[in-house]
């Protein structure tokens, strides 16, 4: 680590407080990231030399204040920032902004923030965008890369983010508590979307997509810090932790797909799994279920397994009927019938998955589950068109690439299965 | 006399902390663990997971709360610790109740998961 690597973390940590305080303070997302970033650069050149303040967020919020009232005051020349070397020396009223700003407000400033990202007149890309812009401080360029547009579009997306914000009209003063259930909600949801936007991306340039998925763990933790009573939140966290313990396992070393039943588990990341396990264990005691924990406790059941084979069908079959109720989505359903048939057999899949094919219709995963399920009953000419289908509905080359080695290995036993179907 | 070395840290930042990042940190402290393995000197080595997973039971005589998060009284101290392996947070909790029962004064028992390293080796 570089000796100023300290001074990169803490102003990522402290972030969230600090963006969120200053866009209570100014109500206007511009103004106060220009004024966070005013202060992070002043961060930058004092704290080297005057150590590290007691609380970075406080500091960076008083600085990042009197920035911005600096810059909206500058044309009427009013007011100056106090010289670099007063700024060291800000300590005592730095301090007792410190102790005005307790957990509490804390806890609404960084919620309120996330709920401005997450707010519902914006498309999900576009909240998981701004997000990434305004909570997790990465640049345009980087939010480019993972979402793979070019960095103006992304510039646009993020501008028209902000101007319908703006528009929309925020809310700033603190939410009562059914306003914050419901934001916390909002703002679940919009994590998971950061998470899946990263897992998704998996044929992006290499470690964009993992570093949406690291951001999306830290703000479930952050959330999990403010809230650590909110089973859904545990669930949340234990669930991604889960999904994201699998990162190494599930690509070869050519990028290709490897399944759930093929990873070497020893790739999995045990101490992710630890973690998740914890989580859940503690959010069952609330008794209080709901979508992400159940899902959660589905991801548990594979990690917990040593071997593909001994993964418990039976309790996630039962799992998947629980969430259907919770939930109910045809995806679930289609997941559903995949414990179905580890259980019973494709037929009995087969029979759960055809009644989606109206829902499904442009959705890969149901054709690649229907083609897998008709290659298992030995109906090759069916599973050749599922197949064809899936692979025209890929979303990026793993994807496709998987498909096309099922259509190979149909084509391997052409000759077999050809004289089969004839004698049918 | 043996020693305990507790270790603190802010966890907003060593959670901030990348995989690369992370995994830096905990070679170089293996590394330095190893010296003392050799030496026969060093016991048992945990890393707390972070204060999210944690569950505290709060204890007067004749009550005892559940409560999630970290144990927060800053007018306690640490005065020891356990390490036992149990199957659940119930029974880990169910122990933590049974210390409580046994102890005269309030106080509080914070239940953190651990993933355990041999001192000297890292954790696959």
């Amino acid at each position: 680590m570089t000796d100023t690597a300290w001074i990169d973390l803490a102003l990522v940590s402290a972030r969230p407080q600090a963006m969120g305080a200053l866009l209570r303070y100014f109500r206007n997302l511009d103004l106060a990231e220009e004024a966070f970033q005013e202060a992070c650069i002043r961060a930058l050149k004092t704290w080297p030399t005057n150590g590290p303040p007691r609380d970075p967020a406080a500091w960076l919020i008083f600085v990042g204040r009197n920035s911005g009232i600096d810059r909206v005051r500058r044309q009427s020349r009013e007011t100056a920032l106090p010289p670099e070397e007063l700024l060291s020396d800000i300590e005592d009223r730095e301090s007792e902004l410190a102790d005005r700003l307790d957990g509490a407000h804390y806890r609404d400033d960084i919620l309120r923030l996330l709920f401005v990202c997450s707010n519902p007149v914006l498309p999900a890309t576009q909240q998981i965008a701004l997000a990434l812009r305004i909570v997790s401080g990465l640049s345009v360029k980087q939010i480019a890369r993972a979402f793979l547009v070019g960095e103006a579009a992304m510039e646009q997306r993020i501008t028209r983010a902000k101007a319908r914000v703006t528009a929309a009209g925020i809310p700033f003063e603190t939410p009562d508590a059914s306003e914050r259930a419901e934001r916390l909600a909002a703002v679940a949801m919009m994590i998971y979307l950061v998470f899946n936007e990263g897992y998704s991306a998996m044929n992006g340039p290499e470690g964009v997509s993992a570093d949406l998925c690291d951001e999306a763990i830290r703000l479930a933790r952050l959330l999990l810090r403010l809230f650590p009573a909110e089973p859904e939140i545990m669930g949340l966290t234990a669930l991604l932790l889960l999904q994201h313990s699998r990162a190494r396992a599930r690509f070869d070393a050519h990028g290709a797909i490897v399944l759930l039943e093929d990873q070497d588990r020893q790739l999995w990341s045990l101490p992710m799994i630890t973690e998740a396990l914890a989580m859940i264990d503690k959010a069952m005691r609330h008794r209080r279920p709901g979508p992400y924990q159940v899902q959660a406790a589905i991801a548990a059941l594979h990690a917990r397994a040593e071997r593909s084979e001994q993964t418990d069908w039976e309790e996630i079959e039962l799992l998947y009927r629980a969430l259907e109720r919770l939930q109910p989505s045809p995806v679930v359903t289609l997941n559903r019938a995949v414990a179905v048939s580890k259980r019973d057999g494709p037929e009995a899949a087969l029979a759960l998955v055809e009644p989606l094919a109206d829902r499904l219709s442009g959705y890969f995963y149901f054709h690649g589950l229907r083609g897998g399920l008709l290659k298992q009953m030995g109906r090759a000419r069916e599973a050749r068109v599922a197949f064809d289908r899936a692979i025209a509905l890929a979303t990026n080359a793993a994807e496709a690439a998987y498909i096309r080695k099922q259509l190979d290995h149909l084509a391997g036993e052409a000759g077999a299965s050809h004289l089969h179907e004839d004698q049918q | 006399m043996l020693y305990a070395v507790l270790c603190y840290n802010t966890e907003d930042v060593t959670s901030a902390w990348t995989k690369e990042q992370d995994d830096k940190v905990m070679r170089d402290l293996t590394a330095v663990q190893r010296k003392y393995v050799e030496a026969g000197k060093l016991g048992p080595v945990a890393r707390l997971l972070p204060t999210t997973a944690a569950t505290t039971l709060r204890h007067r005589p004749g009550e005892t709360v559940v409560i999630d998060g970290p144990f927060a009284e800053t007018k306690e101290q640490l005065l020891g610790f356990y390490l036992i392996d149990c199957a659940s947070l119930d029974e880990a909790l169910e122990f933590a109740r049974e210390l409580s029962a046994a102890n005269p004064a309030a106080g509080s028992y914070e239940i953190r998961p651990l993933s355990l390293y041999k001192p000297g080796e890292l954790a696959p």
